[in-house]
């Protein structure tokens, strides 16, 4: 038995006031309400799809899914131990983190859907916009907060864009799906210039902070890098602008081809001076109407919720000696802090075998244990499917190792090759066209070897079922989609993207491989890599330099590798 | 052969007869299209009825004595995820 007994701890968060209660409690009752009409037959299947995928209610392979915001990745103890019951109480006993940092449960049935909610209210939780042509869950670092290395916590910001973007009554009804995220860094652990819209907060020549604000990044069939909207946005103005951009896209989007209704697919028809033209014309007209201008005690009440806690004083800085297992680790998954004596640590849900992002109700309320006893009661879920822990005692991190070990989630192996992120694929997902996991395990399995993996250093490998890429293979530096021909499952090698602070997209190597076939595939390449590379050069550094040509050879066995 | 899910709780379901069941083995397999799509066309109409959701039809072979679907997509449908064997129908769960 795993479980100790903790007592809960309160984070610094946002904390829902009456308004938020009672709206959440509103739409809790009116989607059951909506739930009773269709299970009467009051309302057909047409009419309710639209109602439930507002509520983050899909209809997969096996059962309904439910999807969970978790904004900004960051989740409370009592919420996790609620995901947890959760899973053990409606679904089959795990769940799911997705590259959207939320929750899926895979079994859900539609009856129960009314009374989860419930629950999930009782915890300041829901569902709300995680699916349909609406904003989405907004994401962040995850590092946000503790991270030395940011200019501000990002989180403030991204709550009030949260709040701005809830059931905006210009938005609800968009031309297709809208992703925001927020960073404050250089290092951008966000994947930032792959979203829709993004924040990056920035500080100008006189030392003023403001925001940098890009648009039109994305996956899926067209993918395209953001293009900067606006270098330098004022602190009062970010909500006009924002509006302002979407605004245009909902006025100038096309609503008749589903392929070409992303604003990625706008500012790359009309250019990004013409977009920013546009976007600079509402914006002045939002600024002259004065009605976004965001106060700054409404800034100051808002960030007040995410005040870092307070931090002792006086502890030693140095790693503890705690063995070669533990060393390992710290190696990978143990991250500088802001406070003297403390680090940020990643759990990664990637122990080679395992379902990349999956989290069984046992494991979930351990972590919790963990987070309160070891960081201030807070989570973070990343958009890579993995865990942190963002504010940790140097001297905690053994024990913290120690206790992950027993749950199977002590891979040291943060941003190496088998850190591998993977959509749900064809094993549940409605869209797939091939599985994602088993890849995802045949691959983590092949490159087990820690002093393998280490040699071969940071290597993201990303692998979507579907050109939908929630997998994000289009910003993998091996990114992998499954394609289906006739009934039967191949895999197309993509080299060359990143979802990093210098994102480029993958180009698509050739021919599909079988789906005994595709880890070998990988393995030819990484060797390629392993023979040429330069002292210093990470896999996408190597690929840059020599392009694809070696890479393709040796992936064909065109040459030996 | 006609599958649908359920309404009530999403369960994978095949047409036998007039009704649903929830395994494959179990179904009704339909010898030329014209049966196909008027199994296909009833259960369409009894979709007023609010027990299945979106029924169609898929292709199936026979292998080594046993019906199996051509596509892996049915294949994971019928029997469940292929990373969790214990869940879904494989491991003899229905989702009701």
């Amino acid at each position: 038995m795993l479980k100790t007994l903790v007592k809960p701890v309160a984070p610094n968060m946002y904390r829902y006031d009456e308004f938020d209660a009672q709206f959440v409690s509103e739409r809790v009752n009116q989607f059951a309400g909506q739930v009773a009409r269709r299970l009467s037959g009051e309302l057909t299947e047409d009419q309710f799809k639209p109602l439930r995928l507002m509520n983050g209610l899909y209809l997969q392979l096996h059962a309904y899914m439910l999807r969970i915001a978790v904004p900004y990745g960051t989740l409370s103890s009592k919420q996790m131990r609620k995901l947890a019951h959760i899973a053990r109480t409606y679904d089959k006993n795990f769940g799911h983190f997705t590259t959207r940092t939320n929750l899926q449960f895979n079994w859900i049935k539609l009856v129960d859907v009314p009374a989860i909610l419930r629950e999930l209210a009782d915890v300041e939780m829901h569902c709300i916009q995680t699916s349909g042509n609406c904003v989405r869950n907004v994401t962040a670092d995850q590092f946000a907060g503790a991270t030395d290395e940011e200019i501000e916590d990002p989180r403030p910001l991204a709550e009030i864009i949260r709040q701005w973007s809830s059931l905006h009554p210009e938005f609800v009804f968009l031309a297709r799906k809208f992703k925001i995220a927020v960073g404050a860094t250089e290092k951008d652990r966000a994947a930032l210039q792959w979203h829709d819209m993004a924040v990056q907060i920035v500080k100008n020549a006189q030392g003023r902070v403001g925001y940098k604000v890009m648009a039109g990044g994305g996956m899926g069939r067209t993918p395209y890098v953001a293009h900067v909207m606006h270098e330098f946005v004022e602190r009062e103005d970010i909500l006009a602008y924002l509006e302002a951009v979407l605004r245009v896209y909902n006025q100038d989007s096309r609503r008749d081809n589903i392929h070409k209704q992303r604003i990625k697919i706008l500012i790359n028809t009309i250019g990004p001076e013409e977009m920013r033209r546009r976007v600079a014309r509402e914006f002045e007209e939002l600024k002259r109407m004065g009605t976004l201008q965001l106060p700054q005690d409404e800034l100051d009440r808002i960030t007040a919720y995410f005040a870092p806690p307070k931090f002792e004083t006086g502890l030693s800085d140095v790693l503890p000696d705690a063995g070669p297992d533990f060393a390992n680790w710290a190696k990978t998954n143990v991250h500088k802090h802001r406070a003297p004596g403390y680090a940020i640590a990643t759990i990664t849900l990637k122990t080679p075998g395992q379902v990349p992002g999956d989290a069984t109700a046992e494991q979930m309320d351990v972590i919790a244990d963990l987070m309160d006893q070891f960081s201030v009661g807070e989570v973070r879920v990343t958009h890579e499917q993995n865990l942190v822990l963002p504010h940790v005692r140097k001297q905690d991190l053994p024990a913290i190792h120690a206790k992950l070990k027993e749950l199977d989630f002590a891979s040291p192996n943060a941003g190496l090759i088998t850190d591998i992120i993977a959509c749900p694929g064809l094993d549940y997902c409605d869209l797939a066209n091939a599985r994602s996991i088993p890849i995802a395990q045949s691959i983590a399995k092949k490159f087990e070897d820690l002093d393998r993996q280490h040699e071969i250093g940071e290597l993201k490998i990303k692998i979507s079922g579907c050109i939908n890429a929630c997998g994000h293979h289009h910003a993998g530096h091996i990114g992998i989609l499954g394609v289906d021909k006739k009934g039967v499952e191949f895999y197309q090698l993509v080299l060359g993207g990143s979802g990093a602070e210098d994102a480029s997209i993958g180009e698509i190597m050739g021919p599909g491989f079988g789906e005994h076939e595709i880890a070998d595939a990988v393995e030819r390449v990484v060797n390629v890599y392993l023979k040429a590379r330069q002292p210093g050069e990470r896999f996408l550094d190597t690929y840059r330099r020599l392009g694809m040509a070696p890479f393709k050879d040796a992936a064909y066995e065109k040459v030996a590798a | 052969m006609l599958t649908a899910n359920r309404l009530r709780d999403g369960d994978v379901l095949y047409r036998k007869g007039d009704g649903w069941v929830p395994m494959l083995a179990d179904g009704d397999v339909y010898k030329d299209a014209a049966a196909a799509e008027a199994a296909l066309a009833t259960a369409t109409a009894e979709l007023i009825r609010n027990q299945v959701v979106a029924p169609y039809l898929f292709e199936v072979r026979e292998v080594g004595g046993r019906i199996q679907p051509v596509k892996e997509r049915e294949i994971i449908r019928a029997a469940g995820p292929t990373v969790h064997p214990h869940t879904g129908k494989q491991a003899g769960q229905v989702n009701a």
